[in-house]
């Protein structure tokens, strides 16, 4: 088992408030962890974290990709290197195309842009500018599209399914799942991906091999996804303290 | 220094080292005049290059189109004297002053009623020499219901220093007639610019302007008067600017709606480097059902600069609809991270949010000159 990602005992802090409280993981290449936590748990910062944004001061602790100490690269190295990150609510920048965004994803990498953009019937977007009067699910695709092109292979997701209507849950679902390579179930994979949910909905189309709560800037609990999800559905994240406490 | 003090210091083009023709200018003055887009990459109609006093290249390849030296027009037409100096002053100020007395030729183009010229006419005015004060006086005249696209790349030679452009410049565009006007300037960092330039647009006439400087320059002042004098009529100037570290450049816009039904806007966005930036514009509604917005968009990108945007709007009657929006500020983090997480570094996501801060897509601008524009905005260094 080769790992990706690795965080030791991770200490973060936003404008002096911690945010992360001695996070520690590991996620090997081609698996998928799914984070739950209730809002401000610091589920979305450790994802900004990984992904370097400068906020997000580092007082202690490592993050490893692929075995290099990355703790201090900026994003762009990070991206460089293989991290793509999903944006909740990405900005508007104006007079810069998504045909603009897709190029610069793309460097290097081979894609035919119009096709897979067609595929996801999106055709109709290139010319616009990027992000601005997007809907939920728009800015889901357009977010999801970059990073097909920009081909990761550490996925960060944040609530892919928020804002979505049903009809395009669906989609956004098939995009993950090509993104991190579980519609080819035969193949070894080497995309990995770390996917923030609130609805749970993620784990209808992707099977994720691991499941954490966060709680106050701490994993509470590392399991099978599916049964954590079931067991907040049934008892909500008060649940997990006593649970917690039942352990102890 | 005073107003009336700049112009003493530089000397007659006429005194210029003018050349007979292109082909004895130096490879680095073509590169510079290729650049600027007088090469085979742009289609055009007509051109015009004049340097310093002389024009050395000035013909046409259409029917419905004259090209010619204003020199060379006023004698050849007399009905010309109905046109020069009819929409400005030569006592506006002492620039139109110098020019008046002391003519280094100019451009006159016109294309006849009712052809429309597809692709663009090209102009250049372009200084040679150093220490020289080119006065120029240009007249474009549209005919009723013809179409002329023009571009005016001015330049000075790469080594020098020290320059002095003053353009008079008097636009007629006639009954259902439409003028595309833009200009694309490089500029030397010590070039001091005064373009005076009047417009006038009658019933159904549309005129568009762009301005574009990206390039060091030491002092740019202008501002074009538009009068809307036809119902019907419309104008739209955009200013796309960077104001590099030691440029003081003030560009103003005025648009009077003498017509009902009449609409303007103007635009202009601005990214400061450095140096001093003066956005003025002004709409003034001297008739009822008219139409006038005014957009000002500053990018502060540095504490070096003064960034001043003046907008005024002044109606005379109460049935008119005239806006203005203004707003001065820095690049967003947000966006600059969001690049940066799809694998800019942080100098190459400022210079795309810059440019495309600086893509203005004006209504009504043919493919051509978008294309050349869009083309000057990918050449220059923008960012840091």
């Amino acid at each position: 088992m080769t790992v990706l990602l690795e965080i030791e005992d991770l200490w973060v802090e936003v404008e002096g408030r911690e945010v992360l409280k001695g996070i520690s993981l590991k996620i090997p290449v081609g698996e998928t962890h799914v984070i739950f936590g209730r809002n401000g748990s610091g589920k979305t910062s450790l994802l900004m974290t990984i992904m370097g944004f400068p906020t997000y001061k580092v007082k202690h602790g490592k993050i490893y990709f692929k075995g290099e100490d990355i703790t201090d690269l900026p994003p762009y190295e990070r991206a460089k290197r293989g991290i793509g990150i999903m944006f909740q609510r990405p900005p508007t920048i104006k007079g810069v195309k998504l045909r603009d965004i897709l190029k610069l994803c793309a460097k290097e990498n081979n894609v035919k842009i119009e096709e897979l953009v067609r595929s996801f019937n999106f055709e109709t977007f290139l010319e616009r500018e990027v992000n601005k009067g997007f809907s939920g699910g728009e800015l889901k695709k357009s977010e999801l599209l970059q990073l097909l092109v920009q081909n990761p292979d550490l996925v960060l997701l944040d609530e892919p399914e928020s804002g979505v209507d049903v009809e395009n849950l669906n989609l956004i679902g098939q995009m993950i799942k090509k993104l991190l390579q579980k519609d080819t179930p035969h193949k070894p994979r080497t995309k990995s991906g770390l996917i923030i949910t609130h609805t749970g909905f993620i784990l209808q189309h992707v099977a994720a091999d691991l499941g954490y709560v966060i709680m106050d800037g701490e994993i509470y609990c590392t399991g099978n996804p599916i049964e954590i999800f079931e067991g907040i559905q049934k008892f909500g994240y008060e649940g997990c303290k006593n649970c917690l406490k039942r352990l102890a | 220094m005073a107003e009336d003090k700049l112009l003493k210091e530089f000397k007659s083009a006429k005194e210029g080292n003018i050349p007979k023709d292109l082909s004895e200018l130096s490879e680095e003055e073509k590169e510079r005049l290729r650049f600027l887009g007088l090469d085979s990459s742009l289609k055009r109609e007509g051109e015009y290059v004049q340097i310093d006093a002389k024009p050395v290249v000035c013909r046409k390849q259409v029917e419905g189109l004259e090209i010619l030296p204003i020199t060379e027009a006023l004698k050849k037409y007399d009905w010309l004297s109905d046109y020069y100096w009819k929409l400005l002053s030569p006592e506006k100020d002492e620039f139109t002053k110098a020019t008046a007395e002391d003519l280094d030729d100019g451009y006159f183009i016109r294309a006849l009623p009712g052809y429309k010229i597809v692709y663009p006419v090209q102009t250049c005015l372009y200084i040679r020499t150093e220490k020289v004060a080119q006065k120029v006086h240009n007249i474009v005249i549209v005919e009723e219901g013809a179409e002329l696209n023009l571009i005016t790349s001015c330049s000075v030679h790469p080594h020098v220093e020290s320059a002095f452009h003053i353009g008079v410049s008097e636009f007629f565009v006639k009954k259902r007639a439409k003028l595309t006007f833009s200009m694309l300037h490089v500029w030397g960092e010590q070039t001091i610019v005064r373009p005076r330039t009047g417009v006038l647009v009658e019933e159904e006439g549309s005129y568009i302007s762009t301005y574009v400087s990206l390039y060091p320059v030491k002092d740019i002042q202008t501002s074009p008067v538009c009068r809307l004098v036809g119902e019907g009529a419309k104008a739209s100037f955009a200013s796309i600017i960077a104001n590099q570290p030691g440029s003081k450049i003030d560009i103003g816009g005025e648009v009077w709606l003498e017509a009902p039904n009449t609409r303007t806007e103007i635009i202009s966005r601005t990214v400061v480097y450095g140096g001093e930036n003066i956005a003025r514009g002004k709409i003034v509604a001297k008739a009822p059902k008219v139409k006038g917005h005014l957009e000002c968009q500053g990018l502060m990108l540095s504490d070096e600069g003064i960034m001043r945007a003046i907008p005024q709007l002044d109606s005379y009657f109460y049935d008119v609809e005239l806006t203005h929006e203004a707003a001065v500020g820095k690049i967003a983090k947000e966006e600059v991270e969001y690049l940066m997480a799809r694998g800019l570094s942080e100098d190459e996501a400022t210079s795309l949010i810059v440019k495309g801060f600086l893509t203005v897509k004006v209504e009504g601008i043919p493919p051509t000159l978008q294309k050349q524009i869009d083309k000057v905005l990918e050449t220059a260094k923008l960012g840091f």
